[in-house]
Formats: structure tokens, sequence, C-alpha cells
């Protein structure tokens, strides 16, 4: 048996801002904007939304799928640089309210972007050494820009959960590979309320040196090349990043387009690779080979190299929305909006 | 408000665990410990059952006096749900607009944050409901 | 059991009494009611003494010896007693009271009730006020008090049909009314237009759907009946009483249409006076919300269920109509300090049933009915007063 998905889930808040209504605040260029970052619009939670919030939706989700007791689960890891809690897990929450508690292990991941890709490659290890039956991996995030900066045209909130596990799996990994160095592109400040980046230093020298070698290392690994894959999906801080990471390895836009919901979305951070992974999984026939590489600023790449199993069809019930029908589910505000619901305007 | 005494309610409002009376099969919400029809009969027959998150929407209100925690989301709107199952609950309805809100409408429950003990302390989750999605599509 | 009696009524201005103290207001109106009784100190009993939270608006608990001892009672030792119904505290220290007189126990009997709420800010009093209704199950849940009576006017709106308009007539009428009491916090009448006009608090209803925060204290003196012609010429007799409890959450109700409680607590009373609803003239019902009056005049039996709109609206709620509802203005109007509320009532009776009310009086008044509930109905507590000839 080969360890793997079991069953996912994704949650996208129903709020969203376009660009222009951002810039409109700031004096600056919308459209330009928006086409420069390949962002027609972005996710916004609702002030009673947060990552707690978001994994436990994702998770719910995840577990309407499948017939499993959550008491199996043995471990539930929650990967996001948005913790309402510096200290206190979001995981426990996730926990209870799946009704998984007690018996089993649980913490918050941090790695910037990648902590949800970081969290499944633990619940494989765990599952692959029958330490636990079954873990789930979240990545989700309710990224914050400062008001003005770059980022905050695109960080956005989302998440999407993972169960991992051993038996009916949907999706084996078939080799899963990482990348990771010390580059300080991007961080926050313990206390801090929004996080600080190296501008252009974000590009070259991190994402994509992160995202390029971790995907030849996997290409290596798996002995594979674009061409035996039906579908690419990568971290996506915005809509170019991946297009372009996608061109340079060899992937054509339509291996690529499932995947990139960041057009609409924007970037949900932790969340972001993964429901792409979540969208492709939506739609991939079985035998579907697919391609992911994950990426968080500090920095590193987890690489995963998936194949779709005949037994997807069984969890494709028709009682929770697909990530499409989330992405879909979009209602406009402004920006004075879009201020309140995130905190930006102090009471 | 105290920390023991929200947590100690967070089985039934993460997971909408009511009792069912082992006498004459009503559900109550929250956990009771005795029947009100039952009485003397219903002690120690009270077991602990899911209620479905499921309901429709007995009557509603849009707030806009709001107390302090509710104050970023005014106007919002209150309901009282009758659950599938035949028990009645009190929640804000979201995900939708108020004017959209309609007695009688389908209604499902969703997992939020029902407030915090100030900016430094417990934030406190639970159900809130939105608008079924098979009534959405 | 003894019949009960009361002999003497005093009160406060009703409002936002910035230079009074909750101390100030409770001997005001205490002082006032041992004046119109006759008595004095030295014969009171007992002291009774209704307020809902008292911890919360002014961070004083224990306060019925507070009340007894800046009345100059300390001396005595007279016990005392502070009853909390939520906002039916008045009436509900009204009936520990009368039974303590009507036992034999005590003999003459002081009962107050008093609230101070403008020590706080609006928004806290409202929160303080929410945990009336279930704390747990419905404040927590963002159900203000406004909204629990919001949801219960929309419910008989969609079941009965009745209209904004006949809930404004609610308020107009009250208005009116309190227009003609020389204690009520607003003494301004309103047309129907400012009530539809005014801000939301929780749709359906406006701000002038609202009874206002209010600081006063009301206060009667009780004594057997057959003792009061020693007092006073013009006793007025406990004639009826029912009390009744129901469900602390709205949503557990049987009908959020009915309070039950009420339909109860009128049933008791009626029978104990031995009357029916047709023998009332005049009643002072509670009207926290415009809704609240109209389910309460429905609930009383004094209107089928679902008339009490069109009833209102076609004026036979009015002064000296069918039956004259809230002659003091109400809750509504006159104020609403709720531990006092229930006694306040109690103290508008009285006058009209002497014959004191001047412009507002109820012509030939000899029956009234006072109704005070706590919480969203989960307390009612009704009162059937009649002059003694």
């Amino acid at each position: 048996m080969k360890v793997g998905i079991v069953s996912y889930g994704g949650y996208i808040p129903r709020w969203r801002i376009r660009p222009q209504d951002i810039a409109s605040t700031w004096g600056t260029d919308g459209d330009a904007i928006s086409r420069g970052l390949n962002i027609r619009s972005k996710s916004v939670p609702y002030p009673d939304e947060d990552v707690i919030t978001i994994s436990v939706e994702a998770t719910r989700n995840l577990m309407k799928k499948v017939q499993i007791d959550p008491k199996d689960i043995g471990a539930i890891y929650v990967g996001s640089e948005s913790h309402p809690y510096a200290v206190k897990p979001s995981a426990t929450v996730v926990a209870e309210a799946i009704e998984a508690s007690p018996n089993l292990t649980a913490a918050d991941y941090e790695f910037a972007c990648k902590a949800g890709t970081a969290a499944i490659q633990t619940c494989m290890g765990m599952v692959s050494s029958n330490m636990i039956r079954y873990g789930i991996a979240v990545g989700s995030d309710t990224s914050q820009g400062a008001p003005g900066d770059p980022l905050e045209y695109s960080a956005s909130a989302g998440g999407a959960a993972f169960l991992i596990g051993m038996e009916d799996v949907i999706a084996t990994i078939n080799s899963t590979i990482s990348y990771t160095t010390d580059t300080p592109d991007f961080w926050r400040r313990e206390g801090q309320t929004y996080p600080k980046h190296g501008g252009r230093f974000t590009g070259q020298p991190a994402y994509f040196k992160h995202t390029l070698t971790c995907a030849q290392r996997l290409f290596e690994e798996a002995d594979t090349k674009p061409g035996d894959y039906d579908y690419a999906v990568f971290h996506q801080p915005n809509g170019k990043f991946p297009v372009s990471a996608g061109r340079k390895l060899g992937f054509s836009m339509e291996q690529i387009e499932t995947g990139l919901l960041v057009p609409e979305i924007g970037n949900t951070y932790s969340g972001a690779v993964l429901l792409g992974l979540a969208n492709i999984l939506d739609e991939a026939d079985p035998g579907s080979r697919i391609f992911m590489i994950g990426y968080g600023s500090g920095a590193g790449s987890d690489g995963f190299d998936i194949t779709v199993k005949d037994e997807i069809e069984n969890i494709r019930t028709n009682n929770c929305p697909t990530i499409m029908e989330m992405v879909e589910n979009a209602n406009f505000i402004d920006y004075a909006t879009y201020a309140k619901f995130r905190g930006k305007i102090r009471l | 408000m105290g920390i023991p005494r929200f947590w100690r309610e967070t089985p039934s409002r993460y997971n909408l665990i009511g009792t069912k009376c082992g006498s004459c099969g009503m559900i109550h919400f929250p956990p009771r410990v005795i029947c009100p029809s039952c009485h003397r009969k219903s002690i120690g027959k009270m077991e602990r059952t899911h209620l479905s998150g499921k309901g429709t929407i007995v009557s509603y209100s849009i707030v806009h006096d709001a107390p302090h925690s509710f104050e970023m989301q005014k106007p919002y709107v209150v309901a009282i749900i009758e659950l599938e199952g035949g028990c009645r609950l009190t929640a804000p309805i979201i995900d939708c607009s108020p004017s959209d809100v309609a007695i009688g409408m389908d209604v499902e429950a969703t997992f939020r944050k029902l407030g915090e003990q100030g900016e430094d302390g417990v934030i406190h989750y639970g159900y809130k409901f939105r608008p079924a999605r098979e009534a959405t599509k | 059991m003894r019949d009960v009696a009361i002999i003497g009524v005093g009160d406060t201005k009703f409002g936002e009494l910035w230079d009074l103290s909750f101390r100030e207001i409770g001997i005001e109106a205490g002082l006032k009611a041992i004046e119109d009784s006759g008595i004095t100190g030295q014969q009171i009993d007992a002291l009774f003494v209704g307020n809902m939270s008292a911890g919360k608006f002014i961070e004083q608990e224990h306060v019925a010896p507070l009340v007894a001892d800046y009345s100059g009672l300390s001396p005595r030792h007279i016990p005392t007693f502070r009853i909390e119904s939520a906002g039916a505290c008045g009436a509900a220290a009204l009936a520990c009271a009368h039974m303590s007189v009507a036992s034999g126990i005590y003999n003459i009997v002081v009962v107050g009730g008093a609230e101070k709420m403008t020590d706080v800010g609006d928004t806290q009093a409202a929160e303080i006020l929410s945990a009336t209704a279930d704390q747990e199950w419905e404040s927590v849940f963002g159900a203000t008090i406004a909204s629990l009576f919001a949801m219960m006017a929309r419910r008989h709106m969609h079941t009965y049909g009745t209209t904004r308009e006949q809930l404004a007539a609610v308020a107009v009428k009250n208005h009116k009314n309190g227009s003609l009491n020389p204690i009520a916090q607003y003494r301004k009448e309103i047309t129907p237009e400012m009530v539809l006009g005014a801000p939301p608090v929780a749709e359906p209803l406006g701000l002038f759907d609202c009874a206002p925060l209010s600081d006063g204290a009301a206060t009667v003196v009780l004594c057997p009946l057959d003792m009061a012609k020693r007092f006073t010429d013009t006793p007025v007799k406990i004639a009826g009483y029912g009390q009744s409890s129901d469900t602390l959450a709205l949503h557990d109700r049987r009908d959020i249409c009915t309070m039950d409680a009420t339909v109860i607590a009128a049933k008791k009373a009626f029978h104990t006076a031995k009357l029916a609803p047709e023998d009332i003239q005049l009643a002072e019902v509670h009207d926290n919300f415009t809704i609240t009056e109209l389910i309460a005049i429905e609930d009383l039996g004094f209107f089928k269920k679902g008339e009490g709109g069109p009833s209102t609206e076609d004026g036979r709620t009015a002064l000296n109509s069918d039956i004259s509802v809230n002659t003091s203005g109400g809750l509504k109007a006159r104020g609403q300090p709720v531990g006092a509320t229930g006694l306040a009532q109690v103290v508008e009776v009285v006058r009209q049933l002497r014959g004191e009310c001047d412009k507002r009086q109820v012509d030939g008044a000899e029956i009234g009915l006072t109704h005070n509930i706590g919480g969203t109905g989960a307390s009612a507590v009704v009162h059937i007063l009649r002059r003694v000839n």
C-alpha cells in the first residue's frame, strides 16, 4: 500500500475586492496593477472568520466526502502564517470541531506559504511508519498586507485540508522532495501586525530559485518530464510567477491553468497551492498525474508527484461545494468595507 | 466572560450536541438533564445526540444597535431556527444580504468566531447559520 | 389569608436623573409613599426592594439594607429583601410583600422598586439588559433584547398580518398619555410618521418602538385591608394576583407570538379577583417594545389573538375608550427604570382608582390591572387592583 490522499476539502470566504478598488484609495493605477499581478480580485474574510474557522470549514468539507471515524485520525497539523493565536494551537480547535479529540497529536506549523505542504509531508511520514492511521494536513491563511503595500493587492484568505492515509487512497503521492535555504525574502517579526518583504528580492533568488530547483529535483527523483503530467500547480503569490515558473520548466498553459486560482481569489498563502491541488482533484480523471511545487518564504519548496486513482469517483459526492463553486460565489466590497472587515479601522 | 464558562459549552457550540429523551424521544438543545415532558421518567435517560445542522428560519431580526462584540458586523441578522428533528435555537444568519433572509428559508450550520475577550483574550467559536447550499444554487 | 390594601404610593420623576444617585431616588419615592400613607417609619415591619441589576449598573449589590439605611431605618433593624425577576422585579417584589402581609407575618410593609441605568453608557446598558435573556444560548449569539422582541413582531406580522402602522399606534398612544403625566420621561406627543421614520434598532423595530433607558423609583405601602382605613380614606385592594414563568430562551417557547406566562398569570389573577377581562377599565401593561403591548393585550384576554394591532389602531385602547391601556404613558413614554417598572404601574393604577390623574383620568375608574414581565416573557406578574368604597 502506498501513502496518499484519502480526501480533501477547501474553503474560500465569499467576499472579494478588486485591485482597482484598493488602488483608487491609494492613488495608484489599479488596471496596471491588476494586469501586472494577473489578479482580478482577491478573497476577503468576514470579521468573524479567521484561520481557525477556515481550517474547520475546509476540514469539515473533507470529512463530508468520506465515511471515516474521526477517532481514527491520529494527527492534525494546521499550517499558516496568520494563526489567530501566537501561542495556543489552531489545530486543537479543528480536532474538537470534527470530534477527533482527544486521542491524537496536533500542532500548528509556520513556514510562510508552505506550512500546509510541510504538514502533508509530516502526515505522510507518520502514516507510512504506522504511527497513525490517518493524518490531516491543513494549509490556511487570512494573510495581511499593510495598507498601501503592494501585498495588499494580493494577500487574501482561504484554505484547504487533506486527509493522508494508506487506505482508500484517491490519489497516490508517488514521491515528495524539498529544497530549503536561509533566504530572508519575506517575514513578520513577533508582535508585528503586517509582514515585510524584500521587494524584488522575493523573485529570482527566492521564489524562482527554490521553486525551479525543487521542481528539477522532483523530475530527477520521479524520473519524469513535464509531458508526463496532466496538471502542474505551483505556489501562486500572484498570477505571473507560477505561469512564468511553469513555462520555464516546460509546462503548457493547459497543464497550469486548472491549479491557478490566484487571478480570481488572490494569494491565500498557505492555502494557495493546496486550493489549486483541490481544484485539480475536483475535475481530474482517474490516472491523471499531477506535479505540485509549494513555496514558502524564508525559504523553501516542497515538491509532490501525485497520481489520481479510480477511487476518486467514490468521494465525488454533492454534499459539499466544489472549489469552483466557492471561487464563483463572489460578493464584491469596497475598500472602506474591506478595511473594516480586516481590522484596519480600529474601534 | 469567564474562560471556563465558555469552554465547557464547546461540545454543543462546536458540534450541536443536544440531548434526546430516552422516554419520549424529544430532542433538546442545549443538553438537559431532565425532560420537561417526562420529568422523573427521563432522569438518567437523557442521551447525547447530534443535532442536524440544517433547519428553517422561524423568525428573524436585522440588528442595527449591536453589542460591542458584533459592532463590526452590523447590521447583522439573528434568527430563531427550527432544526430538522424539531428543536429550535437562536443564531446569526451570515453569508447573505439581510434583505435575502425570509421566514421559512432553509439554512445550514457553519463555524465562526462568536466573540473574543478583548484583543488579547481568548477567542470563542461556535455555530452560525448561512443559507443552505441547495437553496442558493 | 388576609386581604391586603395599598395605602400609600410615591415615585420620582422618570428619566435621565444625572444629579441623583440610586440611594437618592430610592429614598425619594419611599418617603413620598410613607407620607402619602400616613404611617410613620416606626410602624414599618419590613422592606421589599425590586431591583434588577444594581451590581452591573452601579456596582452595588445588597441594595435592600442600603435603602433602609438611607431612609433612616437602620436603628430599627427591620428585615429587608431584594427581589430580582428581570423586568418584573417591581411586581414580583409586590407579590412577595403581599404574601408576607396576607399570611400575617407582617402588618405594614414598604415595597420599593428602583433602577439607576444612566451611570453606564447606552451600549453597556443594552448588554446588561440582554442578560435577562438566555445569556449562553441567545446573547452570546448576537441576540439583543430588542432583536428578540423584533422576532416576536416579525412572526406576529407573518401570522396575523399585524402591520408596522399598528405597532406605531402603540407608541403614538403611549406618548400621548405620557404627555399628560408629570413624572413621564417623554412628555411630547409623536406622530405615526415619526415612529415609522425613526432609525432601525432591530428590524422590524425602530427607535420609537423601544422604551428608553431610565432612572427612577416607585414605592407603595401595604397593610391588611381591615387596618387600611386607620391610615387612609382611599385604600386600594389587591383583588387579584397571578404570577407565572416560562422557558428562559424565546426559541424554546411553544409559540413566540404568545406569552404563555402572561396567559397563565392573567387567568390566576382573574380567578382570585373573581373578575373577567371585560371588567377591567384600565390596564398598565408591559410595553418595553410596541409589540409587547400588542401581545399583552391579547394574552390578558382584552382582545382575541391577532386583534391587538387593529384594535390599537382603531383607538380601542386609548384613554377612556374600550379599555384605557397605559394611561401613564407606559414604559415607552413614562420610562423604563427596570426594577421600578412594576411598581410604577401599580402607582399609576392606584392614582387612577383614587381619581387623582387630572387630564389623563379614566372616568369612574374602579378596577385596574397591572402586567409586568421579565426578560422576553420568562416571568409574568399580573395584579388586579380595586377601589375600596
